[in-house]
């Protein structure tokens, strides 16, 4: 791709080591508004690991993370978000046991004379809910009591209700049915229209076609390379996950 | 359930009064047990369980316990435990003995009994009990070391500490204004009584009223008027029935006599005065409302929450959860230090065993309130009703004369059976697997 505007997003030369073992080693990946960009590599690979370091859950032993071409330090999660940088988990970053506005505004609750306007929150969240998935009606039951969709719908509408620039979605259809990941695809879709940048970790190479326009492939830590969708098969991507090598027509 | 789109659903017929009325079936179940316990020994007493005096004096007893299990709501909630509260309690309330009674005095040249050399007192106390926590929080939150050893170490160092601290002596306390804070000798008397009574019942119609209005303004179906007002009434009555009852236990003559004497003046023939509301259940409410606002209404009580339901959600949320961990325990130390003031009020002395065994107490009133040890739920006034629910049987079986290893005992098996039974209720409910 011949994008000449400065990027979204540009993690360059990122490393990270546990104990030894180095599970991201000098990867450079970008991102640019209204892109859609695949991650994808095999269990250990490094990808949680790598966006983990955007979202501010690790911090990176070398390299360095530019928004909009400059600098930043993202220490922790309450850096992430400031640079609306959200991010959806995997394990779904969801407290059991509150129900779906205290979810959706933890960390950020509307307040009123002090205390936590739950009432507010709760209005707030049924509007973006009518939005997002307009069957959602359980609003006053912990979020446990939700089927895999609901709960995916609550941690998609914590990332828009917050305008979000960047969005990280860790395996966003792993624990749910057709209709759902249609649902999500859908969103995917509106968020990207909406100029958003979004890094897909996904692990089905059909949702990566269908979804992704550039993906950029690790293995080992390493990043094997990045490419855009529409010049290649799903077998080249597939090769280039399993053998860790760039397909020979794209590696010229 | 207060849900827009449910209304139109065709569920509605069987919803029962219990959930109109939004009542919790857990608190619930445990006023029931309360109430239970309270008729049986009513009738095996015949009916001096529940006079005047006997209630007063449960109250009292109850007071130091349940204002630590305020504090272990918030420790188990966030999946912690806090072994240590007794000897935290101890060495308060050494701290507090040593300082009225020796160092402050010495230091500042004053007599034993000045107010000011008490309000000092009380101010360190309760400044000893927070570090102590912070220190726990501090070793838990930051240095990751698992609660339970934190807090087992921290029960033998800080009941020996209290040990050193006063010589292994007993300290007897006098001064009248300390005493106050004990129960019998500090009470409101009926009128004032009677008016806090009155503006409790006024702010808790004048809170629901709010929180429907707050609700409505956001456009959610509300609760049916007579469903509030049935809430209301109930919270009043007992409001009022408390106070009311309290007000009935009359001052014995002779130490009004004395009251009078003590002031210059003689006491006019027929006069006679009731208890009231003693300042430390007084303490307690207070406690207990403000730990409730904390729980439901402030930002630190949902990232409490949070952390019990899901501390890497917490975590991924922002949250600081090891300063977190620093505040729960602080405010536990706090509650402890509170806790030793009035109970070293109510001994008149401070003794090395003060709060021995304790800790187990607080954390039974806590899980015997519902609060689940996995984290994540519990409500303040359940651990209240815990603390309340175990002293009364205890109250009741020393006076229908069960011996003591008998009453803890019973005790001990109340503890286990109440889990169990909320085991039972939620498999059926089909809550947990």
């Amino acid at each position: 791709m011949t994008d000449n505007r400065t990027p979204l997003v540009e993690m360059r030369d990122i490393s990270i080591s546990f104990g030894g073992i180095k599970a991201v080693d000098h990867v450079s990946i970008d991102l640019h508004p209204g892109e859609v960009v695949g991650l994808l590599g095999h269990n250990g690979a490094g990808k949680s690991t790598l966006i983990k370091i955007l979202a501010g859950a690790y911090k990176a032993d070398h390299g360095e993370i530019l928004i909009n071409g400059e600098r930043v330090e993202i220490d922790n999660p309450r850096d992430a978000r400031d640079l609306n940088i959200e991010t959806i988990y995997q394990t779904l970053a969801l407290a059991d046991n509150l129900d779906a506005a205290s979810n959706l505004f933890l960390g950020r609750e509307l307040l009123r004379r002090g205390f936590v306007d739950d009432a507010k929150m709760e209005a707030e969240t049924r509007k973006i809910m009518s939005r997002l998935n307009p069957n959602f009606r359980k609003f006053n039951v912990p979020v446990s009591a939700l089927s895999g969709g609901q709960r995916q719908s609550v941690a998609i509408a914590r990332a828009v209700y917050f305008n979000a620039r960047i969005l990280i979605m860790d395996e966003p259809t792993a624990a749910l049915g057709p209709h759902e990941t249609q649902m999500v695809a859908e969103l995917i879709q509106e968020l990207k229209a909406q100029g958003l940048g979004i890094f897909l970790i996904e692990h089905d190479i059909h949702n990566v076609m269908k979804l992704c326009d550039r993906a950029s492939v690790m293995k080992n830590g390493e990043l094997v390379g990045t490419v855009n969708v529409n010049e290649v098969t799903d077998d080249d991507i597939l090769s280039m996950i399993i053998l860790g090598k760039q397909p020979a027509h794209l590696a010229a | 359930m207060s849900d827009a789109g449910l209304s139109a659903r065709v569920a509605t017929p069987r919803r029962s009064i219990f959930e109109t009325l939004e009542l919790d079936v857990r608190l619930l179940g445990m006023l029931m047990a309360f109430a239970a316990v309270a008729v049986v020994f009513t009738i095996w007493t015949g009916g001096t369980f529940v006079s005047p005096r006997n209630v007063f004096n449960i109250a009292v007893q109850t007071v130091p316990v349940a204002i630590m299990a305020c504090g272990m709501v918030f420790v188990i909630v966030a999946r912690n435990i806090d072994l240590s509260v007794g000897s935290m309690l101890a060495m308060c309330s050494a701290i507090m003995a040593m300082s009225q009674t020796h160092w402050l005095p010495s230091v500042f040249g004053t007599e034993y009994g000045n107010p000011a050399i008490l309000l000092a007192t009380v101010l360190i106390g309760l400044a000893a009990g927070t570090a102590m926590g912070s220190i726990t929080g501090w070793l838990v939150g930051y240095q990751r070391i698992p609660s339970f050893i934190v807090t087992l170490g921290g029960l033998f160092v800080w009941r020996n500490v209290n040990w050193f601290t006063t010589n292994g002596q007993s300290v007897s306390l006098t001064d009248p204004n300390l005493l106050m804070f004990g129960g019998t000798e500090g009470v409101l008397g009926a009128p004032a009584s009677w008016s806090l009574g009155i503006a409790a019942s006024t702010l808790a119609v004048w809170a629901i009223v709010a929180s429907r209005r707050n609700k409505q303004s956001h456009g959610f179906t509300v609760k049916p008027v007579w469903a509030e007002t049935v809430m209301a009434g109930l919270i009043v009555g007992v409001i009022l029935l408390f106070v009311g009852w309290l007000s009935r236990y009359p001052i014995p003559e002779a130490k009004l006599k004395r009251l009078f004497a003590a002031s210059g003046q003689t006491m006019p023939e027929g006069y006679t005065a009731m208890h009231g509301l003693p300042i430390s259940v007084l303490i307690l409410i207070l406690v207990a409302v403000a730990m409730t606002l904390i729980a439901r209404k402030s930002r630190l009580g949902r990232y409490i929450f949070a952390a019990g339901g899901n501390p890497d959600a917490a975590e991924l949320s922002g949250i600081n959860t090891r300063l977190l961990t620093v505040k729960i325990f602080a405010l536990m130390g706090f509650l402890c230090g509170l806790a030793a003031l009035i109970a070293q009020a109510r001994l008149q002395s401070h003794g090395n065993d003060i709060g021995m065994l304790e800790e187990l107490r607080v954390i039974a009133a806590a899980v015997i309130g519902g609060t689940a040890l996995a984290g994540g739920i519990g409500t303040i006034y359940g651990a209240v009703l815990g603390a309340l629910i175990m002293q009364s049987l205890q109250s009741g079986m020393a006076m229908v004369g069960v011996d003591t290893p008998f009453q803890n005992i019973v005790v001990g098996l109340v503890l286990i059976i109440a889990v169990w039974v909320d085991i039972l209720y939620r498999k059926r409910l089909g809550l947990s697997k």
